[in-house]
């Protein structure tokens, strides 16, 4: 009784939590916590971040993003090399079997270039991901505040 | 006969490309752990167009980032950071001024470089001088940067820069850095500890 209880209550909060804290899932892969960064105008980039699961026994790797956001959304990484920092064009992002791959501040990041118009806090937009072996999946991605750090899940991943 | 010129000139020019190489490798060097002390200077345009030098600042620390307003990776996290140092100073940030120091200055101040600071905290002062200017102010705080082409970016180019920041003494002294990814609540406790 008192778990059909706090079960109603977990999902009664889960449907009030933040759309970034939605997981969509594609075969072994299970991806959440979409999120991006408002912008200031269209004319800068805007950053795309998420976190991707395989659960499965094989590598997998993210080879490309999409978005009706941005006219050239691209993969990213920031490499931070004696203290210098730039973020080159990244191939692929590997997904590897059993972990967890975080495009995160500081790492891998999609970039969105071109953007059709500037980013809200609170708006979200679809990004279709990739993956060498999975195929292709969309997510929602919301969009947080400048200064956000990510979303605030209530799940412990 | 003609052929002591041509190897002369070859001579001469591998002498200017391994000075060229010298001064690259010397570019590319990390900034300094604590040494002697220096005093970095800088001469750089507000968004009002008001130059703005160091010696204004004495009496203040001062909390300086270089980076450019297209970033919106490494930049925000910072710069959230910064903001976050200063809310958690509560009465006492009037006596830390964050600085951010545009590394692409032509292309921020057309962006438009007070409502990218103002997004993260209003007192954080944003600099975009020239390229003279830019160029001089980097030196002085010992950092590198770099425009390199890229064909697939915005403006066909991209920047390299030191994602540290910098903090800088009521004197004028470069006191320290904190490296890239430095937790605010870590930052905060070093400055408290200071003031
Ligand atoms: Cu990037």
């Amino acid at each position: 009784m008192r778990n059909i209880l706090l079960g109603g209550l977990t999902l009664a909060l889960f449907a009030g939590a933040a759309q970034a804290c939605e997981t969509v899932t594609l075969g072994d892969l299970s991806i959440g916590h979409a999120w991006s960064r408002a912008t200031i105008g269209e004319g800068r980039p805007a950053v795309f971040y998420v976190e991707i699961t395989n659960a499965g026994a094989a590598d997998d790797a993210l080879t490309g993003i999409a978005t009706p956001a941005a006219t050239m959304p691209m993969l990213h990484e920031t490499v931070v090399t004696d203290g210098v920092a730039s973020m080159p064009h990244a191939m692929s992002v590997p997904v590897l079997a059993g972990q967890t791959t975080e495009l995160a501040s500081g790492g891998y990041h999609g970039m969105l270039m071109g953007l059709t118009s500037a980013l809200k806090e609170g708006d979200s937009f679809p990004v279709t991901l990739t993956f060498a072996k999975a195929g292709a999946v969309t997510v929602n991605v919301e969009v947080l505040s400048l200064r956000a750090e990510g979303p605030e899940c209530d799940d412990a991943n | 006969m003609t052929r002591i010129p041509l190897l002369r000139k070859i001579l001469w020019g591998m002498v200017v490309l391994a000075a060229i190489g010298a001064v690259v490798v010397q570019l590319r060097q990390p900034a300094p752990r604590v040494e002697a002390a220096f005093r970095p200077e800088f001469s750089l345009a507000d968004a009002a167009g008001k130059i703005r030098t160091n010696a204004e600042f004495r009496g203040r620390y001062l909390l300086v980032f270089f980076g450019f307003t297209n970033c919106p990776d490494v930049c925000p996290t910072t710069l959230a950071e910064v903001a976050q140092v200063m809310e958690g100073l509560q009465t006492q940030a009037a006596k830390v001024q964050p600085l951010f120091i545009s590394v692409d200055p032509e292309r921020d101040r057309r962006l438009g470089l007070t409502e990218f600071t103002a997004a993260f905290h209003p007192s954080i002062l944003g600099l975009a001088g020239d390229d003279a200017a830019t160029r001089a102010a980097a030196d002085s705080f010992k950092i590198f940067f770099e425009r390199e082409p890229d064909a697939a970016a915005p403006d066909g180019f991209t920047m390299s820069h030191s994602p540290r920041l910098y903090l800088i003494g009521p004197e004028g002294d470069w006191l320290r850095q904190y490296d890239y990814g430095t937790p605010a609540t870590e930052i905060l406790a070093d400055l408290k500890s200071r003031l």
